[in-house]
C-alpha cells in the first residue's frame, strides 16, 4: 500500500476527530476571548499546542499573569499522558522508517490521534498519521478562531451533541476487542468504573483529570500486565490493538 | 499580538511538544520485556476508557442525553460498526434527546 493510500485513510479516519474539535475548540476559542486574549493569539495557541485540557488551564494562568514556570509546570502535569501514548506508539513505528518522521509525528499525538494510531494493526505508517493531523489540526484551529470571532456562530444544541462525537470514537475502538478477550473486557469496564469512582470520592475527586487518567493507566495497566502478560507467540513483535 | 502572551505560547508549546517528542524518540528500540510490552498494549484500552467515563455523561446539555449517546455508541461498537458510524450515530442520539427533553 502506498504514501498515497495511507494519507487519504488517516484524512477519511479523521473527520469524526475534526467534528469533535470543531465542536471543542469552539467552546475553546469563547474561553479565550472570555479570558481577554486576541483572535491570532488564541488561534496560535491552537495551532500550535493541539491540546484541550492544557489549553484551557492555560487561560487561566495568562489572565493571572502567572510565572512562565507554573504555565511549564501546569502543562507538564495536564499533559503528561502523552509521554505514556508517545512511549507506546514507539513501539509501533517500523526500524525502516526515516528517524526525521518521529519528529514530525509526535506533535500529532493527542488523544484522539492516538486512539487511532494505536488502533493501527501492525506497524504505523507515517503518512497516515500525517492524513489525520491535516484534518484535525485545522479543524482545532479553525473552531479556535469560530469560537472568538463568533460564539454564537453554532447554536447550542449542535455543539452538545457534537461534543460526543470523540467519545463515540473512543467507544467504537476499545469496545469491538473486548467480544474476543475477557480480559480486555475486564479492563474496559474496571478502568470506567475507577475512573467514575475517582470523580465522586471524597479526596480522590480533587484529583485533576490529567492526572487521574495518568494515574489510572499506570495502576490498572500495570496489574494487567502482571497478571496477564502477553506471550511473545501470541504477538509477534508487534501491539495490535 | 503581545509580546509577554507571545512568550506564554512559547512556554506551553515547547512543554508540551517536549512532553510527546522525547518518547517518540528516545525509545528506538523495540522492547523486549514482555512486562513493559504488555504494560504498552493495555494502555490505550485504559487511557481511552478513563477518558471516555464518566466525561461523556457531563460534557452533553444533561445528564439523559449523554447517557442516551453513551449507549447507543456502545451497542453500535459492539456489533462492529465503523468507527465514524458510532461516532456520528451517539452525536444524532444525543441530540434527538435533547431535542424531546430540554
Amino acid at each position: 500500500m502506498s504514501k498515497l493510500w495511507f494519507f487519504k485513510k488517516g484524512v477519511k479516519d479523521g473527520i469524526p476527530i475534526f467534528l469533535g474539535y470543531l465542536a471543542v475548540s469552539f467552546t475553546f476559542g469563547i474561553a479565550a476571548k472570555n479570558a481577554g486574549i486576541s483572535v491570532g493569539e488564541a488561534v496560535l495557541i491552537s495551532a500550535t499546542n493541539v491540546t484541550s485540557a492544557g489549553q484551557f488551564a492555560a487561560l487561566d494562568i495568562i489572565a493571572n499573569s502567572a510565572s512562565f514556570i507554573e504555565m511549564a509546570v501546569t502543562q507538564f502535569i495536564i499533559n503528561l499522558r502523552y509521554s505514556l501514548m508517545s512511549s507506546a506508539l514507539s513501539q509501533k513505528i517500523s526500524h525502516k522508517m526515516p528517524f526525521w518522521h518521529r519528529f514530525i509525528m509526535s506533535f500529532g499525538v493527542t488523544d484522539e490521534i492516538f486512539a487511532l494510531s494505536a488502533n493501527v494493526e501492525g506497524k504505523l505508517s507515517p503518512f497516515y498519521s500525517y492524513g489525520m493531523m491535516s484534518v484535525a489540526i485545522p479543524g482545532w484551529t479553525l473552531g479556535t478562531l469560530l469560537g472568538v470571532i463568533s460564539g454564537s456562530l453554532l447554536p447550542q444544541r449542535a455543539l452538545s451533541a457534537l461534543s460526543v462525537a470523540l467519545y463515540g470514537m473512543f467507544i467504537a475502538i476499545v469496545v469491538p476487542p473486548t467480544r474476543k478477550s475477557k480480559i480486555l473486557a475486564g479492563i474496559v469496564i474496571v478502568s470506567m468504573l475507577l475512573s467514575f469512582a475517582f470523580t465522586k470520592l471524597p479526596f480522590l475527586r480533587d484529583i485533576s483529570s490529567g492526572f487521574r487518567i495518568i494515574i489510572l493507566t499506570i495502576v490498572i495497566a500495570g496489574v494487567a500486565s502482571l497478571l496477564f502478560p502477553i506471550k511473545e507467540t501470541e504477538n509477534r513483535g508487534e501491539t495490535t490493538v | 499580538m503581545s509580546i509577554n502572551v507571545l512568550s506564554y505560547i512559547v512556554v506551553m508549546a515547547g512543554v508540551t511538544y517536549l512532553i510527546r517528542m522525547l518518547p517518540f524518540t528516545l525509545i528506538r528500540k523495540e522492547i523486549t520485556n514482555v512486562y513493559i510490552k504488555s504494560f504498552l498494549y493495555y494502555v490505550p484500552f485504559v487511557t481511552l476508557s478513563v477518558m471516555t467515563f464518566p466525561a461523556i455523561l457531563n460534557d452533553t446539555a444533561g445528564i439523559w442525553s449523554g447517557v442516551a449517546g453513551f449507549a447507543v455508541a456502545l451497542i453500535l461498537a459492539f456489533f462492529g460498526k465503523s468507527l465514524i458510524w458510532v461516532s456520528i450515530s451517539a452525536c444524532v442520539a444525543v441530540f434527538i434527546t435533547e431535542l424531546i427533553m430540554y
